[in-house]
């Protein structure tokens, strides 16, 4: 019932679908013909010496069963093996590259929440006015658009523009925090605005829905009838039991902000983790990608369990099992 | 009272059309409030339109002489190897960085991106009723193992999937239809539970089963029907996230592989030319917003003409037809009683 019975549950499952992950993983990238994935894994051009090497070093010609557990292993303690093109450990470039997928994930995530749910909010408790159609319109368009196309038609029509004229602040490419927060904000601002945007409209939809049908039930008359004020009515009563709805989602949403994210890192060239990965989808740096896939997991299953409490903990009547 | 009420009848006797006695179906009154419907009609037109052009992109081949994948590195570059402009030398909408016409291009992206959407949201609401059908009636443990292989469907990041499948087996087409029809599944699956869940407590299931009618009779010809509307609601709704996934995927490499072109691959290679075409971003971009657009529009139209409770997203129209009607009462004439002004 309490709430450390619920994390250590959580936990636990969390653990298993990581291990479900890994292992699929392992069969995608491994059950193979062993040159095949030598090849692979050596890189395009490797010559046969190479080849035999790299079968040497990873015993390849070991049975499946040793290699499961070897990654297994080595996985669990963080080792994700060499980039071939690098010559340096997977885990160090992730290490590197988590700090700009990160600034990307964390300001969009935010501005998304706020812009979404305070239109949502205000379109409902002012149905039909001026505000809320004109919401609905952008809402509809902003559903309707690609996260691609919108950052492509942002930095056609508003960086292009801006830089020709002088206006450097908005920049793409990416700026340490090192470097001063208004630099580093004026690299995100693009990135932010384009991955919220979809998902500020999505918000808004529900939250507007949402907080509608809760401001028809019974004990929001009753909240009314004892005389509280509007203000008081809308924002303790209603929003707090409107948000539900939008919590849930969110976990659901986390696997397509990771989309997002990728997406974002290759318009803006943002050397992330995403702008990582499909590069070494081109280079074919399989080590790399298996890391990729890993740690996104890592983060879909960690992201979970966060909704899942900030759900319980909004919501008095979701029980904690 | 009564006055009120004779008055009323005779207002509403009035104002319905003669034909107004005969039945309908629910689907003939949908169908009837979809027409009505002016966004919706629109939007049915557009991707009409966008079917009826993917379909007839050969004809555009034989029109311009221009192949889908075939470069004019003459007239189609200028003289400093950037793309021409829309309009110079029979290029339409210009061309792309290796001399090919981007309208015949675009084009043959909307076969591809109306092809994928389509198909992959059929496959995905068949397999979707199904699991939801079979999760919701049998219910018990296939409920629980369907329910939670639903919940890690939905929660699994499809980019992170389509990346590994493309790593391992190199981007295909049917890679794309795989990887959008496995996520897309679930969503459906969902509501179909949901509802399946509700529909087999009601009376006429359970006089179905004491007429012995068996689990298959009762999940298709009884629960089904029911389930249509917000299927195809659903479905069409699916349908524009579909083209958006496809091209998401062929705009970062992992989905339809070049020369073949795609509005996702065309925008993809656009990236390095934005400051010397802005033909290359805009036309492609244009398609697919209007495209996803129409759908969503129709969707939501579908959703009102079943459901005429349900909020519109256009709730400006309601107020303007109301609006118009006020105009049209002969000035001086009293405007008729209406229900919420008696209550008052």
């Amino acid at each position: 019932m309490g709430i450390t019975r619920f994390l250590v549950r959580r936990i636990l499952t969390g653990i298993l679908v990581l291990w479900i992950v890994a292992t699929g993983t392992f069969f995608l990238f491994f059950a193979r013909p062993v040159s095949v994935v030598a090849r692979q894994l050596a890189g395009r051009s490797a010559t046969p010496q190479v080849i035999s090497q790299v079968i040497r070093n990873l015993g390849l010609n070991d049975p499946v069963t040793t290699q499961y557990w070897r990654f297994l292993g080595k996985t669990a303690r963080g080792d994700l093996g060499y980039s071939y093109y690098k010559q340096i450990p997977v885990k160090t470039i992730l290490a590197q590259d988590l700090p700009i997928t990160a600034s990307v994930v964390v300001g969009a995530v935010l501005l998304w929440l706020i812009v979404g749910l305070s239109v949502g909010i205000i379109s409902a408790t002012r149905s039909r006015s001026l505000f809320d159609r004109v919401s609905t319109v952008g809402v509809l368009a902003g559903i309707s658009m690609p996260v691609f196309v919108l950052g492509e038609l942002l930095i056609l029509f508003v960086f292009l523009p801006l830089n020709e004229h002088g206006f450097t602040w908005i920049s793409t490419g990416y700026a340490g925090l090192s470097g001063g927060l208004i630099p580093w904000m004026g690299h995100m601002i693009l990135p932010w605005i384009t991955l919220a945007t979809v998902q500020a409209a999505i918000y808004t939809r529900l939250s507007r829905g949402s907080l509608l049908d809760t401001m028809g039930e019974d004990y929001i008359r009753t909240a009314r009838a004892k005389g509280l004020t509007e203000r008081r009515v809308i924002y303790r009563h209603g929003v707090r039991a409107a948000l539900t709805p939008v919590v849930s989602q969110l976990g659901v949403d986390i696997g397509g902000l990771l989309g997002g994210v990728v997406v974002v890192e290759i318009v803006f060239s943002l050397p992330g983790l995403g702008a990582e990965s499909i590069n070494a989808i081109s280079t074919g740096d399989l080590p790399v990608i298996i890391g990729f896939v890993l740690i996104a997991s890592v983060f879909v299953v960690v992201a979970n369990i966060i909704v899942d409490l900030a759900y319980a903990l909004l919501d008095p009547r979701v029980r904690i099992t | 009272m009564s006055v009120t009420e004779l008055e009323f009848q005779a207002h509403a006797a009035e104002s319905a059309p003669e034909q107004a006695i005969e039945g309908r179906s629910q689907w003939n009154l949908t169908w009837r409030r979809l027409l009505s419907d002016k966004m919706a009609i629109a939007s049915i037109a557009v991707i009409l339109v966008m079917v009826a052009l993917a379909i007839a992109a050969p004809l555009f081949v034989s029109l311009t002489g221009h192949g889908p994948e075939q470069a004019f590195t003459n007239s189609g570059t200028t003289r400093s190897g950037a793309p021409v402009s829309p309009g110079t030398h029979g290029f339409f909408l210009g061309t792309d960085y290796i001399g090919r016409d981007l309208l015949v291009r675009t084009l043959y992206g909307a076969r591809i991106s109306l092809f994928v959407g389509i198909l992959t949201t059929a496959i995905a609401t068949v397999a979707g009723v199904a699991v939801g059908l079979v999760a919701g009636y049998f219910g018990g443990w296939v409920d629980t193992v369907l329910a939670r292989f639903i919940d890690t469907a939905l929660a699994f990041p499809l980019l992170v999937l389509a990346l590994a499948l493309a790593a391992v087996l190199g981007p295909s087409l049917a890679i794309v239809i795989a990887v959008i029809s496995f996520f897309s599944w679930a969503g459906i699956s969902r509501i179909v539970r949901g509802q399946t869940l509700s529909l087999k407590e009601k009376e006429y299931i359970e006089a179905a089963r004491s007429l012995g009618a068996g689990p298959s009779r009762i999940m298709f010809i009884h629960i089904l029907p029911n389930l249509l509307g917000p299927v195809l609601v659903l479905a069409t709704l699916y349908i524009p996230t579909a083209v958006v996934f496809e091209a998401t995927l062929s705009f970062l490499g992992l989905g339809i592989p070049p020369p073949t072109p795609s509005w996702g691959n065309i925008l993809g290679e656009a990236q390095n030319y934005y400051s010397v075409a802005w033909w290359y971003v805009v036309f492609p971009a244009a398609a697919l917003l209007v495209t996803t657009l129409a759908f969503n529009l129709l969707g939501d139209g579908i959703r009102d003409a079943m459901d005429p409770r349900t909020e519109r997203i256009f709730a400006a129209r309601r107020g303007r037809r109301k609006n118009k009607r006020k105009a049209a009462t002969e000035p001086g004439a009293l405007p008729p009683l209406t229900v919420s002004e008696l209550g008052e």
